[in-house]
C-alpha cells in the first residue's frame, strides 16, 4: 500500500531496530549476494594482521540496506524516489541498529506529491552509523 | 570496471533481500508481487550494488587461478611488494592490502527512475566524477573519489542512478571509545 500525502505531516517518525546483535555469518552473508568479498568484511586474520583493524566489521552497504527497510515499509513498495547516506561510524559484530526517520517536508512536483525524510541509524552506543536522506512519491 | 550487462534475477533479489534481513514479500513471493501497486517483483532499494557481480574484473572477488589478497596459510595471499612501488600505484582499485588502511565507501546515493525487477537487462554507463582530499583526526590523510553510474534497462530506459564516493585512508580509522 502507498502513502497518502494526507496522512502524513512534517516531524512525524518512525523508529526501527533494523538488526539486533550483528553475526559475522550475516556479513558472509551479504558478501555472498552482492559480490564484494572484500575481506575486510569475513576474514579476521587478514583484517587484524594486514589492515590493522581490532577485526572484521560490516560493509558500508549493508548498513544502508538494512537502514532502507524502515523507509520502503513506511512508503510503500516502488515509491522511493531517491536515497542516500554518508557512512559516518563503522559497524562492528555484535552491534545492534536503531533506523530513525523522520519526515522533513512534503512537496508538490509534477508527479504529485513526494515526501522528503532525514534518516539516521545508530548502534547501541547511540552512536551514528549512517546518516542520510530519502525521498518518495505520497498518493493525493 | 564496470559490468557490460546486468541481467536481473528473481534468486539473486531474494539472496540479497535476505541478506539484509528485509523480509518484505515483494522481493521473493512473485503471487503476493503481482497484487501490489508495481505488480512484480521489484529489487530493495541497494541491490543495484550487487551488480557487481557481473563485472568481469571487480577487484573485490578472488578470481579462479589468482592469488587473493585475504588470508590462507598466511594473513595475505598478496605480500606487500618489495620493489618500492605502493599496491595502490598500480592497482588504483578498492583492494585493500598491505600497507595504508585501504580505501572505504564514505556515501552512496540512489536516484530511482524507474523500480528494477526480475528479467530487466540493465547497461551501465560510468560517468566521471570529481576527486578532493580532507584531513582527518582518526584517519589521516583523505583522498575521495567520486563515481557516477546510469543504469538504463533493454528499452534504453533510464532505471537508477548511482553515486558512490570512496575515500582512501592514510591509516586504518582510528576507534573512538564508545
Amino acid at each position: 500500500m502507498s502513502l497518502s500525502a494526507s496522512e502524513l505531516n512534517v516531524g512525524d517518525s518512525r523508529t526501527e531496530v533494523v538488526v539486533d546483535n550483528l553475526t559475522r555469518t550475516q556479513l558472509v552473508q551479504y558478501a555472498g549476494a552482492s559480490g564484494d568479498y572484500n575481506p575486510l568484511h569475513t576474514d579476521d586474520l587478514f583484517t587484524r594482521e594486514v589492515a590493522g583493524y581490532p577485526g572484521v566489521f560490516a560493509h558500508g552497504m549493508l548498513t544502508m540496506g538494512l537502514t532502507g527497510r524502515v523507509i520502503t515499509d513506511w512508503v510503500g513498495d516502488g515509491r522511493l524516489q531517491n536515497f542516500g547516506v554518508r557512512f559516518v561510524n563503522q559497524v562492528w559484530p555484535g552491534d545492534t541498529l536503531t533506523t530513525t526517520a523522520e519526515v522533513t517536508e512534503i512537496r508538490d512536483t509534477d508527479d504529485g506529491p513526494v515526501a522528503d525524510f532525514s534518516i539516521t541509524t545508530v548502534n547501541q552506543s547511540d552512536k551514528p552509523v549512517v546518516t542520510g536522506t530519502a525521498s518518495a512519491l505520497l498518493t493525493p | 570496471m564496470v559490468a557490460e550487462r546486468v541481467p536481473v534475477e528473481a534468486t539473486h533479489i531474494m539472496m540479497f533481500a535476505r541478506s539484509i534481513g528485509d523480509p518484505n514479500p515483494i522481493y521473493y513471493d512473485a503471487d503476493y508481487a503481482a497484487s501490489t501497486e508495481p505488480g512484480r517483483i521489484i529489487a530493495p532499494p541497494t541491490y543495484i550494488q550487487a551488480s557487481a557481480q557481473f563485472d568481469e574484473d571487480y577487484p573485490l572477488r578472488p578470481k579462479i587461478g589468482e592469488p587473493w589478497f585475504g588470508s590462507g596459510a598466511t594473513p595475505t595471499g598478496t605480500p606487500p611488494r618489495t620493489d618500492g612501488a605502493k599496491d595502490s600505484e598500480d592497482d588504483g582499485d578498492k583492494k585493500s592490502g598491505g600497507g595504508n588502511g585501504g580505501t572505504l565507501h564514505a556515501e552512496q546515493h540512489f536516484t530511482y527512475h524507474r523500480h528494477i525487477g526480475p528479467g530487466d537487462v540493465l547497461t551501465p554507463t560510468v560517468k566521471p566524477g570529481e576527486t578532493w582530499e580532507k584531513q582527518s583526526r582518526r584517519g589521516g590523510k583523505l583522498l575521495f573519489s567520486e563515481s557516477v553510474t546510469e543504469f538504463h534497462n533493454q528499452d534504453g530506459e533510464l532505471m537508477i542512478t548511482s553515486r558512490g564516493v570512496g575515500v582512501r585512508t592514510e591509516k586504518p580509522v582510528e576507534q573512538d571509545p564508545s
